[in-house]
């Protein structure tokens, strides 16, 4: 049986992701900010076939409770075979702008609480000498644009940490996976008018459990965002730095 | 605003805000103007549209909340769709109760329309097996209500159109099935009068029974067609269950109706003909057998891009066979004939619901690439038809009922009124009660 442990996931794409490992008879331990629905995801992916499924609930802002929480998912999986970090928000690009300590309030959430969290993952997946952590980053990691840079530089710190972990704990057969979603339709997003290259959570979470039985390293999702950012890459930057992205 | 919203018919294109539920608990959003709740957008015309106000988008209040195998009793939340429901319970020796002709609606969509099915004369609507329901209103107050707790919202909220306040979610109570199949026999009749013998003959015995009929066909050939009867199948372990369709879809509206009197002749010439025999016994999966065009993703789209219009009606028992030919007439007129003409006897048994559709009597299910004036002249004059008879026009599906015939069809109406959430209307409302 699967063991899966999931941070931030009352996020769409988490509740999709788990609700396909529920469906193979999985068991999952499930963090999250708030409770009452975390509760209700429980309940629900129970009668989707889950084994078992525990719940936590979790800021993952303060860093103190990290250890607790995984203390507890461990204790309720025994061992762990896939770990999914998830959590996330999508900062106000303008505020950042202006506020000092909400551009460093974002940065923490969507990138210093998930390098903590990798770092005591990390440790515990290496004693297991067995594992996959899946990390969701994002295209907007790949190249800094104007209209959102500082959740792009947060999740570049995230991609660039989870390379480099990828690289040490190849060594003791755990893989580190990161995920690179283009446009999801979530609650997240819900402010955006949607067009074609827009994903549902359920594709990227196929996506998700797809590359994660297959030990891949980096996966963009949907694929196609892996020539776009390839060529958003090498835009030189004196034209670059000309367009409003 | 945006034009995010559309209904089934993609007729009457309108304007509206949307916002998203994302959690059952959280009280209804606070916005200037009214709401209504908008799950797959599977109705026809406009009752899940609300022109210059807002929409409340349920599709992610899809959390099964519990389920025992045991009883076939479901509990969960109103955004839920059947086809997810099916995909879970039906491995596991169980059906919905009731339904309607796609699986892509939502529990409260069901509810709220109180759909039927192909055994409407063996279990009746949706609406009978809805065991409870918890009803959110704009003033943040929830009623748990069901047959015996708040009968008196639970029938207003059954067939409420969505106008009596938000349905977070439902408890409903399963069929027990052997096996994925179905037995299925098609015969075809040469007239309308052959569509009312085989009904009669068929259900006693058969748990679904419908009939597709050619609605170009005259004279002799009035209302002929093919009737298919059918049961729920035991086991064939033997067989493989099939991969769910969906591959299939339209991708894009073409630039006029696909549908028109050249290509309808045709389609109805040759689906009549179909088979060689008069009768033909097949076993099938319950996907093609009961949702047929849910192989095909945005079917809807082949009426191009004016969208179309159904029209359900049902007339009462006496004189039916009378009526129908008359509506079937005045169809074949017309020439603007529907590919998907649909003929079902409704059985007795009584809705909880106050505005509920069916009722006893035969079920006529048409439509008709939306050509404008002609066509709503044509469906006033089967209006008039159905008027006269007694008979009904079933809200889910219709975008221009006049209020008058609305109060004639469901004289409920009154009753209900008092029911709906002050912040809470739809087009379809405010069309048929101004």
């Amino acid at each position: 049986m699967l063991n899966v442990f999931i941070i931030g996931a009352t996020s769409a794409i988490a509740e999709a992701t788990a609700r396909h490992y529920a469906a193979r008879g999985a068991r999952l331990f499930l963090v999250a900010r708030n409770s009452a629905r975390l509760t209700d995801i429980v309940a629900d992916l129970r009668v989707r076939g889950a084994a078992d499924a525990g719940q936590a609930t979790l800021d993952v802002n303060s860093l103190d409770a990290h250890t607790g929480v995984l203390d507890q998912a461990w204790q309720l999986l025994q061992k762990v075979d896939v770990v999914l970090i998830a959590h996330g928000t999508l900062p106000d690009q303008g505020a950042c702008e202006t506020s000092v300590e909400t551009a460093l309030a974002e940065f923490a959430t969507n990138g210093t609480s998930t390098i903590a969290l990798m770092t005591a993952l990390a440790s515990r997946l290496e004693a297991q000498r067995n594992g996959t952590l899946v990390v969701i980053s994002s295209v907007a990691g790949d190249r800094g644009r104007q209209s959102n840079y500082l959740y792009g530089a947060a999740k570049a710190a995230v991609s660039t940490f989870a390379s480099g972990l990828r690289q040490r704990l190849a060594k003791v057969g755990v893989n580190v996976l990161t995920i690179k979603p283009g446009f999801v339709d979530t609650p997240m997003t819900h402010a955006f008018r949607k067009g074609a290259l827009w994903a549902t959570p359920d594709a990227v979470a196929r996506g998700i459990v797809r590359a994660a039985e297959r030990g891949r390293g980096v996966v963009y999702l949907p694929w196609f965002w892996h020539p776009i950012m390839l060529i958003i890459r090498h835009i030189p930057e004196f034209f670059f730095k000309r367009l409003k992205l | 605003m945006s034009a995010d919203g559309q209904s089934w018919g993609r007729y009457p294109r309108v304007n509206q805000a949307m916002v998203e539920l994302t959690d059952r608990r959280q009280q209804l959003p606070d916005v200037n103007g009214s709401l209504l709740p908008y799950g797959n957008g599977r109705s026809y015309g406009d009752s899940c549209l609300n022109e210059g106000n807002t929409l409340l988008r349920t599709r992610a209040l899809d959390h099964f909340l519990a389920f025992e195998p045991a009883t076939g009793v479901l509990d969960c939340e109103g955004g839920l769709l059947l086809s997810h429901i099916l995909d879970l319970v039906v491995p596991q020796g169980w059906f919905v109760p009731v339904t309607p002709g796609t699986r892509f609606v939502t529990i409260g969509g069901a509810i709220a329309n109180d759909v039927h099915g192909k055994n409407h004369h063996r279990a009746g609507n949706f609406g009978r097996h809805v065991l409870e329901l918890e009803l959110l209103r704009s003033d943040g107050s929830r009623r748990v209500c069901g047959p015996n707790a708040n009968p008196e919202w639970f029938a207003a909220t059954i067939g409420g159109l969505g106008l009596t306040g938000l349905i977070t979610r439902a408890r409903i109570q399963l069929r027990r099935i052997a096996s994925p199949w179905m037995s299925t026999e098609v015969h075809r009749f040469g007239n309308l009068a052959g569509f009312f013998r085989l009904s009669e003959q068929s259900d006693r015995d058969y748990e679904y029974t419908v009939a597709w009929i050619d609605c170009l066909s005259t004279g002799q050939k009035l209302g002929r067609g093919l009737f298919t009867r059918a049961n729920h199948a035991p086991a064939h372990p033997d067989r493989r269950p099939i991969a769910p369709a969906g591959r299939l879809r339209i991708p894009f509206t073409p630039p006029v109706s696909l549908i028109n009197r050249l290509t309808l002749r045709s389609f109805n010439t040759l689906y009549y003909h179909r088979q060689r025999t008069p009768v033909v016994h097949k076993t099938m999966h319950y996907l093609p057998q009961f949702y047929p065009l849910d192989g095909i993703g945005d079917w809807n789209r082949i009426y191009g891009p004016r969208g179309f219009m159904q029209y359900q009606c049902v007339v009462p028992p006496t004189d039916a066979e009378r009526h129908i030919a008359q509506l079937l007439k005045l169809i074949a007129a017309s020439g603007s004939g529907s590919f998907l003409a649909v003929l079902k006897q409704f059985g007795n048994l009584a809705s909880p619901g106050m505005l509920s559709f069916p009722r006893p009597g035969t079920t006529l299910a048409l439509d008709f690439p939306n050509q404008g004036a002609r066509t709503l002249a044509l469906l006033n004059r089967l209006d008039d038809v159905v008027a006269a008879a007694g008979g009904a026009v079933y809200p889910a599906k219709d975008a221009r009922m006049s209020g008058a015939h609305f109060r004639q069809y469901f004289p409920a109406w009154e009753s209900f009124r008092p029911f709906v959430d002050p912040h809470f209307s739809s087009s379809f409302w405010r069309r048929v009660m101004e």
